[in-house]
């Protein structure tokens, strides 16, 4: 398992999620958990996916998910899931 | 199992993307005793060849772990085998060990990496003749090179103090404020002199590599000012107790961050991890600010009455919170409080709350000491050479580690401002005391180690 957790920020609208899932199946990451709220009217979603059969490098596909978000007017960040377990839990991380 | 939840995503990324955390430095600390020789063209070949030899993938390899983390690795530094040490049997004369520094500089120029620390020495017991020609060599090497950090240890709590190279510094800071005076006299930014010098800084300028450490370690300061900062806005007008619970929690979060990014970055490289800095390091940017942590504790300004006991409170928890964090907590590990480095300091300065007298004051309870502080351009040796035995001093007899980095700025006056760009700001040239201490300067030898019994 090599998980991830893909943050999505920005103004609601129509196939925010349709888009960012295509492009995860286009690239065989497995979604594992998504939630989503609306923050002071923004659209906030987090999902955790399994980034283990990937081929591409971490680097490209963090690059890739960024440039799709700015298409669809969100903020899109991909980061491992190692940095919020370690900030959050007395256990987490190692 | 699924754990992360979007509400501590949502924190953390507020954390990096509003309040500047980010992982300020990853140093390698690189031993070069093995590059020793007596021909002086061989020494530099091999320091440069074992530099870029190991340094090689130090940059693009931080990138990456920043880019996987989603959290700024701001830093890539090498820290070196004090140069002293290395150079004694090569170098005749200071020119040679400017060469060294020139070698350096160059070889930290192939890297990639913005600082390179080591241009030492270790004089608390006494210089040999190398330790004197590296001394008398550093306004040259500091005004001839880029990146290269110097720094000199003049004292310890086991050994007392060396007044000779006191005096000595005092006079090369200002020689090598002269060097560099078209830039604000630079040079002396690049300049700390000590008191216990901790053997695994990554903190630029005092950075060296330990000469009891193995051959290569990662070591990683981490920051986080304006993450404390608005952590303990939301517990304003809260008792002591529960303000010190906030600062603890926090520097807790903090330092995690630099013990994952510290420990990856040893994995992929292949290099032991050594030691996690736990300090709270500003920067120039807005809310990036110890000074900004005081205010918010109920202080008006850094520097008002209250200001030693707030920085007290905030080293201790900062230490608290950090070390249940890491597996191993070293180097200077406190807040930090860099006059031209921090906007709230360089306000306090500006508006007369903050005086040389009361940091001096403030670094007996927080890390580090008088560190990058405008002074007048024509403040004597010897009085430069008396603020630094204070601050010695300080050090000294309370166990801990003290450091100068006093900046006389040339051409420029109290109330002038000097400029030095980048992480190393700005900073209104402070007023000094007129009152003398050439005569106590002049005398010769060293303060005598104190005594460890009796204290109080």
């Amino acid at each position: 398992m090599n998980k991830v957790i893909i943050t999505v920020v920005g103004k609601d609208t129509v196939g925010i999620i349709a888009k960012i899932c295509t492009y995860l199946a286009d690239h065989r990451m497995n979604i594992l958990d998504i939630s989503q709220t609306i923050v002071q009217g923004y659209f906030n979603m987090m999902m955790i996916v399994d980034m283990q059969s990937v081929e591409k490098p971490f680097s490209e596909i963090a690059d890739d998910l960024e440039e799709l978000g700015k298409g669809i007017g969100v903020v899109v960040k991909c980061q491992r899931e190692e940095i919020f377990d370690s900030m959050h839990r007395i256990s987490g991380g190692f | 199992m699924l754990h992360v939840d979007i509400s501590e995503v949502r924190e953390t990324n507020a954390m990096i993307e509003k309040e500047n955390l980010d992982v300020r430095t990853i140093t390698l600390g690189i031993g070069l005793f093995d590059c020793i020789s007596d021909d002086l063209d061989r020494l530099c070949d091999r320091i440069y060849d074992k530099i870029t030899g190991m340094a090689g993938n130090l940059v693009a390899t931080g990138d990456a772990i920043g880019r996987e983390f989603g959290i700024p690795i701001v830093n890539k530094r090498i820290s070196i085998t004090p140069i002293a040490l290395i150079g004694a049997s090569a170098c005749r004369s200071s020119e040679d060990f400017v060469r060294i520094a020139k070698t350096l500089d160059k070889a930290a120029a192939a890297v990639g990496v913005n600082f390179l620390g080591g241009y030492s020495a270790l004089v608390e017991e006494g210089m040999t003749a190398a330790d004197e020609l590296l001394i008398r060599s550093i306004p040259e090497a500091l005004s001839t090179t880029g990146v290269i950090c110097s720094s000199v240890c003049v004292g310890s709590t086991k050994a007392g103090i060396d007044m000779d190279a006191v005096r000595l510094m005092g006079e090369v800071i200002r020689k090598t404020a002269e060097a560099t005076k078209e830039q604000d006299s630079l040079g002396c930014a690049k300049l700390v002199v000590f008191c216990n010098a901790p053997d695994d800084n990554p903190f630029m300028a005092g950075a060296f590599h330990g000469v009891t450490m193995g051959d290569a370690v990662i070591n990683v300061g981490v920051s986080g000012p304006g993450v404390v900062r608005t952590a303990i806005a939301s517990v304003r007008g809260e008792s002591f107790e529960v303000l010190s619970e906030t600062i603890k929690r926090t520097a807790f979060q903090v330092t995690r961050v630099g013990q994952l990014v510290a420990s990856e970055a040893a994995k992929r490289l292949g290099i032991p991890f050594g030691i996690v800095d736990l300090s709270l390091a500003p920067t120039p940017a807005v809310g990036d600010s110890v000074a900004d942590i005081l205010t918010e504790m109920g202080l008006t300004e850094a520097g008002a009455p209250g200001t030693t006991a707030a920085l007290a409170l905030l080293n201790d928890q900062v230490k608290k919170g950090g070390l249940m964090a890491s597996s191993s907590v070293g180097g200077l590990s406190g807040a930090f409080i860099p006059v031209s480095e921090d906007q709230g300091m360089i306000d306090a300065a500006r508006s007369g709350a903050l005086c040389i007298e009361k940091l001096e004051a403030m670094t007996s309870v927080c890390s580090v000491g008088l560190d990058m502080i405008a002074i007048p351009g024509d403040t004597s040796a010897a009085t430069i050479s008396g603020i630094i035995a204070d601050e010695m001093a300080i050090g000294m007899i309370n166990g801990k580690t003290t450091a100068a980095r006093l900046i006389p700025v040339i051409g420029k006056g109290v109330g002038d401002e000097a400029k030095f760009g980048g992480l190393l700001g700005r900073a209104p040239v402070m007023r000094v005391s007129t009152a003398g201490c050439d005569d106590f300067i002049k005398r010769t030898g060293r303060i005598p180690r104190p005594v460890h019994s009796f204290k109080n």
